[in-house]
C-alpha cells in the first residue's frame, strides 16, 4: 500500500487518459520480456504497413514491460503493469539516447469486486492509463486486445462522479498552501459554447467539507449533495446563475484533477492510492 | 399545458381547464431540474397523488452525462406513490412510444376509459416486497 515515492514519481503531474479493460486471458507475469519483444515486432510491422506514426522520422521503437509491485490496493490485487515505448534515432546506437515517447500502465486498486468473480486463467487489471500519442495507444491497445482477448474502452466520468471527486479531494488535508479548488461547467444549448470556471479558496472548500462530513473516512451521497448545493447556492446568490442546470465537465484540486472525457492528473503522492481506488471502481462499473 | 415550475400563475386560474394528469420532467443531466421538481411538488394538492401524477426522467440514453443519482429519483417516486417513467427524447422511436404511454395514462386519468380509473396506478405501485 505504501508505494516507494521514487518509483511512482513518474505518475504524478501527467495527464493520463483513462480506459477500462476487461480481464486478460492467458497473461503470465514471468513472460514480460517475451511480451515486450512481441509488442516491439508488432509495432515495427504496423509501421511497415504504412501506419507510420511520424512521417519522415526514422525511429526504432523499443518496448519495455515491467511490474510495479507496490502499486496495488491489497494482496488480492494484481501488481500494476507498466508499458513504456522509447525511441532511439537510428543515427545513434547508444542506449542513453533513448527518449520515452509513450507510457501506459494497467492497475487494480482494491478491485476485489471484479477479481473475485472471474474464472481461472484471467488476470484482472481493469484500469488502464496512457500518456503520449494516441496512435501509440491504439497500437498497444490492439496488441493487448489480440493477445489476451480483452477489450479496452474509454472511461468517461459523469458529472455525478466528478462531484464525488471534488468533494473527496477538497476535503483532503495537505501541508503546503494548495492551489484553488476549481470546477468548470459547460452550459448546454447555446449557439456559442460557454464555459464557466468557479474557483474556490482551498481552505474555504475544506472548511465547508468539514462541516458537511459526519464521519471521517466515510462519505455518503447526501454529504456530497449538500456540499455541491452549498457551492451552487453561493454562486447563484452572486451571479443569479443555476450551475446545477449546467454540466460539470472538470474538477481541479491540489490532490488531483479530472475531466469528464476521462483524463486525470494526480498531483500528490500521498493520495495516490485513494485516487486509484476510486478510478478502479469506475473502471469496474463500466466493465460490468 | 407546459410550465417551468409550480405553482401556476393565479391570474389564469379561472380560465384553466380541469387538470387530469401532472407529468414532472426530470433531466438526468440537470441537478437543477430535480431540485425544481422537488420544490414544485410542495404546491400540488394531495388528491393528485392518487394516480394523477407521474415522473418522467429524460436523457437516460447518456449515462455518462448523469448529474443526478437514480436512487434519489426512485425514492421520490416511492415517497409520492407515483410511477417513474424513463425515456430518451433524442431518439424518435422512444419519444413516440413515451408520448403514447402518457396519452394512454391521460385518457385513464380523464375518465375516458370505462372500468379503469387513476386509482389503478396506485395499486400497481405497491411494492412486491410487501407480499
Amino acid at each position: 500500500e505504501n508505494a516507494d515515492p521514487q518509483k511512482t514519481a513518474f505518475l504524478l503531474c501527467k495527464a493520463w487518459t483513462l480506459y477500462s479493460v476487461t480481464p486478460l486471458y492467458g497473461f503470465r507475469r514471468g513472460r514480460l520480456r517475451h511480451y515486450a519483444r512481441l509488442l516491439s515486432a508488432f509495432i515495427a510491422a504496423e509501421k511497415q504497413k504504412g501506419l507510420a506514426v511520424e512521417v519522415g522520422v526514422e525511429l526504432d521503437i523499443k518496448v519495455a514491460l515491467s511490474s510495479l509491485a507496490d502499486l496495488r490496493g491489497s494482496e488480492l490485487d494484481q501488481a500494476a503493469l507498466l508499458v513504456q515505448l522509447s525511441s532511439r534515432s537510428r543515427a545513434s546506437s547508444r542506449s542513453s539516447e533513448d527518449k520515452l515517447v509513450w507510457s501506459g500502465w494497467f492497475c487494480c486498486v482494491f478491485g476485489e469486486d471484479l477479481s473475485e468473480n472471474v474464472p481461472e486463467g484471467f488476470t484482472c487489471l481493469p484500469l488502464f492509463l496512457s500518456h503520449g500519442a494516441e496512435t501509440y495507444t491504439s497500437l498497444v491497445g490492439s496488441w493487448f486486445q489480440k493477445t489476451f482477448d480483452c477489450c479496452f474502452r474509454r472511461l468517461a466520468i459523469s458529472p455525478l462522479n466528478l462531484s464525488w471527486m471534488v468533494a473527496m479531494w477538497a476535503g483532503c488535508k495537505l501541508d503546503r498552501a494548495a492551489c484553488a479548488v476549481e470546477l468548470v461547467f459547460s452550459v448546454p444549448r447555446l449557439s456559442q459554447p460557454l464555459d464557466i470556471s468557479y474557483a474556490i479558496h482551498p481552505e474555504d472548500a475544506k472548511a465547508l467539507w468539514d462541516t458537511v462530513q459526519k464521519t471521517p473516512g466515510e462519505i455518503s451521497q447526501e454529504e456530497v449533495d449538500v456540499f455541491m448545493d452549498c457551492l451552487y447556492a453561493h454562486f447563484h446568490r452572486h451571479f443569479k446563475i443555476h450551475l446545477s442546470a449546467a454540466k460539470l465537465v472538470k474538477v481541479s484540486t491540489a490532490v488531483a484533477s479530472a475531466h469528464c472525457d476521462g483524463i486525470v492528473k494526480i498531483l500528490h503522492s500521498q493520495y495516490l492510492p485513494g485516487v486509484l481506488m476510486l478510478l478502479t471502481e469506475l473502471a469496474i462499473s463500466q466493465i460490468q | 399545458h407546459l410550465a417551468t415550475s409550480l405553482p401556476l400563475p393565479s391570474e389564469r386560474d379561472h380560465l384553466r381547464p380541469r387538470i387530469d394528469l401532472i407529468v414532472f420532467m426530470i433531466d438526468i443531466k440537470s441537478k437543477y431540474s430535480l431540485k425544481n421538481v422537488e420544490t414544485s411538488l410542495a404546491h400540488v394538492d394531495a388528491s393528485f397523488f392518487l394516480g394523477k401524477v407521474c415522473f418522467l426522467v429524460t436523457g437516460v440514453g447518456r449515462v455518462n452525462a448523469c448529474s443526478i443519482e437514480m436512487n434519489a429519483v426512485c425514492k421520490l417516486g416511492e415517497a409520492y406513490c407515483s410511477p417513474v417513467l424513463f425515456c430518451e427524447l433524442e431518439l424518435e422511436g422512444i419519444r413516440a412510444a413515451t408520448a403514447q404511454r402518457l396519452v394512454r395514462m391521460l385518457q385513464i386519468c380523464a375518465g375516458h376509459i370505462p372500468g379503469v380509473s387513476a386509482l389503478s396506478f396506485v395499486s400497481l405501485m405497491r411494492n412486491s416486497d410487501d407480499d
